[in-house]
This record gives structure tokens, C-alpha cells and sequence, in this order.
């Protein structure tokens, strides 16, 4: 892994207002470029470091610098995607993806040129003036993709994005996420609680110990996905010891 | 097929309870009850004499008006104290007690109060009308800015939205339609406040009718009044409900994601 680590977590610790602490002096380097998972058992707060390197959720102590600089807040370079899609109800698919971008000011126009590409892109294209309710959840997942891919930001925070989708839509929309990163340069951080998930996506794969939550390894599985069909990466060898690895791990804190 | 008889039954089922109801009361009225109950057909027909001879829309004419008067007054101060209850916590801290107090007071018991400060004029009936609305009109817009969905207002800070448009783009839209249900409860409401002030305070409009007649023993004629301001608020209350489903249908409230 010589990517040049473009998130650098410092010593973050976070302890709620009730006194629970969820993060305690975790480290950890996320490289430019690549898809990074965070994994971990229920509660090992995997989803409040990833809001805090979002800016969402200010830490308890340390600090996060992201492309060298120090985050005090949300930021145009990062941009979130939901477990609960977080779609506007009243707004049809147009408006919810360039809804970051309206946000921003960008004129009507423009937006909706770079909504519609981006609805393209994953496979929307004749849902732009449906509402969410009459999309499926993994319709409704697309749409806070393409949210998060319209404005163009370099780091795409990915908060469980397939935890309310059934498992083949799942496969799936992680092919699809593949298949779409693949010719971006866009550096992917992932929560997930899914070790198949996490071995599948990821270059790297940061397991979390259960509460106070704090790094306990990190695994750069080596599988080679290049152009290769995806059943073929899932009966792959390293893909299959990488899944027999993590869970030897994780199996100590269930 | 089905969806046909769908669109019919409803109707019929409706029609049929209405028949239903008048029947009874025809029956009760010719039985009879009571000396002071008239069968519906008497009730009908001084209906119809009242029309006729103006005296039941002149009535309307005087009580429409503090009561649209105080409605409107409502939907301006109390909306708007709402959605400032529900955005500051100095706001909500300095006045939610006093609401939650003046929702749950009988607030009946109070209009002789206003008498005694504002006589017997237009003033008391407007504030008869404003102190049994406001409080829902006020809780309601207050409830649907506070219900936002947390993670709406997340993701409006993770796309770099500022306070303003916070509020302008998720809070606002996604509490119209609790605050527009507040404004259909907040006029039933004021139908009863102007019901008991013309009762209680001054003996004008739709309120003087009933006492009118009541007190001359015209008892068709006092039912039909009282049926009529009975129809006319279910009337306005039922076309509000339906422009409210119109303007937020359900699925496009926000409701689904507030857990």
C-alpha cells in the first residue's frame, strides 16, 4: 500500500453526554484512492468515527486532518452517504441528487445537467421525476449516491449505505460500486458490519474492537479484481482467507 | 370490477348513514321526546324559512366575521410563534409552559373574563375565537418544526448548508403539513369560541338565533340554527382537510421517516 494517506485519524476519542465512550485513542491512516472499510461488531462505533471524520460529530479528543487539513466541520472535499438515505420526501430524484449542489448555489440548470449524468451513472435515468416513496430502498441508495457523487468531492463517506437493502440487491449494488470507482479517483471510506461486504469492496479493512471502540488491526486484503467477473473474486482463494481472517478476529468480541 | 364498486360503495355507505341519522331523529321528533324536539322535516323546512327570510344569512354575516377575523390572526401570530418555539430554545424555554397550560385550561371558563376587560363588541368575540385556536395553531407548528428528521438536518450540514437553509429547505417544508393540520383543528376550535361567546357574551349572529328562538319556543327554528353552524364547521373543516391531503399527500409528508 504506498497510496499516500489522504484522512489521517489522530488519537480520536469520543464519549457521549451520557458518559458512554464509543472511541478511545483511535489511529489510523486512509490512503488516497482507494476504498477503505471500517468493520466492527455493533456498538464498536464505527459510524461515530465516521461522522467525526465527516465533520458531523465534533471527537471528545484528537484530531482529523483530511488532504492536510485539520477538520473542524463538514467540508465540499467530503460528502456523505446515508443508512437511512436521508432523501428529501417531497423532492423527486432530480432535485434530491443535485440537492448538495443547490445547496451550493449552483444554478438550476447546471445542476440538473450534472444530476442527470449522475442519476445515469447509476442507473436511474427513467426515475428523475419519481418521488422516494415509489422507489425500492436500493433505488432510494442510488439516489444518495448520486447525491454524494454530484458534487464532486474527493472522499466518499459510506455510513452501512446497504444495511436496508436485501441481500441481492446488495451483491448487486457492490458490484456496481466496483464497477463506478473503478474510473474514479475517488478515495472511498466504508462502514459496514458485513465481513463478506467488507472483503469484497475494500484495499483496506480497519477492524474496530467493541466499545470503547479503538483500532485493533488493520488488513490490506490482496485480491486481484482486475476485470475479473465477481463470482469468480468471491470463489477467489485470498478473498476467502481474508474472510476466515477477519472473522477469527471479530469472533473474540461476540 | 372491484375498483369500481370501491369508488361507489363509500358514497352509498355514506348516503345511507345519512338517511339513517335524519330517520331516527324524524322518528324521535314524531314519537315524541320531548315537547322541545322537532321530527328533522319541521327542522328542515324552518331551515328553509330562515334563508328565506334572510334572517339565518344575516346571522352569518355577523359571526363569520370575528371568526375569520381571529382565524387569520391565528394563522399570522400563532404559525409564526410556533415555528419561533420551535427554532430558539429562548423562545421555546420562555413560552411553551404557557401554552401547554392555555391548551389544556378550559378555556370556556375564561370568556366572561373577557367580557369584563373588553364589553360586549367585536374585540371579545375576535379573542373568544383567538384563545381557543391559538394554542393548537401555536403547539402544532411548534410539533412540526421540533419533529424534524435528525438525519434530513445531518445531511443538510454534510452538503455544507447553512442555518438558513436548513430551515428554509428541510425544517419549513417538512413541518407544513403538521402546521396546516393545526390550522384545521385550530378552526374548529374557533367554531366553538364563537359559538360560546355569541352565547355567552353577546347575543348577535348565529348565538342570538338559537337564544332567539329558544326562548320564544320556536324549537324547529332554534334545532335549524343549531344544525346549521353544526354543518357549516363540519363543511369547512372536511374542505380543509381535503386541500390539506391535496397540498401534502401523505407519502410525500415526511411522515415515513419519522420514527
Amino acid at each position: 500500500m504506498s497510496a499516500e494517506a489522504i484522512v489521517e485519524v489522530k488519537k480520536i476519542g469520543k464519549i457521549y453526554d451520557g458518559g458512554v465512550e464509543a472511541l478511545k485513542d483511535a489511529n489510523l491512516e486512509l490512503p488516497r484512492g482507494r476504498l477503505s472499510t471500517l468493520l466492527g461488531p455493533s456498538g464498536c462505533g464505527k459510524t461515530t468515527l465516521l461522522k467525526i471524520i465527516a465533520g458531523l460529530i465534533p471527537p471528545s479528543s484528537g484530531e482529523v486532518w483530511v488532504k492536510g487539513k485539520k477538520v473542524d466541520g463538514p467540508g465540499p472535499e467530503r460528502a456523505f452517504v446515508f443508512q437511512d438515505f436521508a432523501l428529501l420526501p417531497w423532492a423527486n430524484v432530480l432535485r434530491n441528487v443535485a440537492f448538495g449542489l443547490e445547496l451550493r448555489g449552483t444554478p438550476q440548470e447546471q445542476r440538473f445537467e450534472i444530476a442527470r449524468k449522475h442519476i445515469a451513472e447509476v442507473g436511474l435515468s427513467n426515475f428523475e421525476s419519481s418521488y422516494p416513496h415509489q422507489l425500492s430502498g436500493g433505488m432510494r441508495q442510488r439516489v444518495g449516491l448520486a447525491r454524494a457523487l454530484a458534487v464532486d468531492a474527493d472522499i466518499i463517506l459510506m455510513d452501512e449505505p446497504f444495511s436496508s437493502v436485501d441481500e441481492q440487491t446488495r451483491r448487486k449494488f457492490q458490484e456496481e460500486l466496483l464497477e463506478l470507482l473503478r474510473h474514479k479517483q475517488k478515495t472511498v471510506i466504508f462502514v459496514t458490519h458485513s465481513i463478506e461486504e467488507a472483503a469484497y469492496l475494500s484495499a483496506q479493512i480497519v477492524l474496530l474492537s467493541p466499545r470503547p471502540g479503538t483500532v485493533s488491526k488493520i488488513i490490506h486484503p490482496n485480491i486481484d479484481r482486475g476485470a475479473r467477473d465477481p463470482d469468480e473474486i468471491r470463489r477467489d482463494k485470498n478473498y476467502l482467507d481474508v474472510v476466515e481472517e477477519i472473522w477469527q478476529i471479530l469472533k473474540q468480541y461476540v | 370490477m372491484e375498483q369500481k364498486s370501491r369508488i361507489v360503495s363509500p358514497v352509498v355507505w355514506q348516503l345511507l348513514s345519512f338517511a339513517l341519522v335524519f330517520g331516527l331523529w324524524e322518528v324521535a321528533g314524531r314519537w315524541p321526546i320531548s315537547f322541545a324536539f322537532p321530527p328533522f322535516s319541521k327542522t328542515f323546512m324552518a331551515l328553509l324559512r330562515m334563508i328565506a327570510d334572510g334572517s339565518l344569512p344575516k346571522a352569518y354575516l355577523s359571526t363569520l366575521q370575528p371568526l375569520v377575523i381571529g382565524i387569520v390572526l391565528c394563522s399570522i401570530a400563532g404559525i409564526g410563534f410556533g415555528i419561533g418555539m420551535g427554532l430558539s430554545r429562548a423562545v421555546e424555554w420562555f413560552s411553551l409552559p404557557i401554552f401547554i397550560v392555555l391548551q389544556a385550561a378550559p378555556m370556556a371558563a375564561i370568556i366572561p373574563l373577557l367580557t369584563y376587560m373588553y364589553g360586549i363588541g367585536l374585540t371579545s368575540k375576535v379573542l373568544a375565537v383567538v384563545i381557543l385556536a391559538a394554542p393548537v395553531i401555536v403547539m402544532n407548528s411548534y410539533k412540526g418544526i421540533r419533529n424534524t428528521n435528525p438525519s434530513l438536518i445531518q445531511m443538510c450540514r454534510a452538503f455544507l448548508g447553512t442555518r438558513r437553509q436548513e430551515v428554509i429547505k428541510i425544517i419549513l417544508p417538512h413541518a407544513a403539513a403538521l402546521i396546516f393540520a393545526g390550522l384545521r383543528l385550530g378552526l374548529a376550535m374557533g367554531f366553538i369560541g364563537i359559538v360560546i361567546a355569541e352565547l355567552l357574551i353577546t347575543p348577535t349572529g348565529i348565538g342570538d338565533l338559537i337564544t332567539y328562538h329558544s326562548s320564544v319556543a320556536d324549537y324547529p327554528e332554534m334545532f335549524a340554527a343549531i344544525a346549521s353552524i353544526i354543518v357549516l364547521a363540519a363543511l369547512a373543516i372536511h374542505a380543509l382537510e381535503r386541500l390539506e391531503r391535496r397540498l401534502f399527500p401523505p407519502e410525500i409528508r415526511g411522515l415515513e421517516d419519522v420514527r
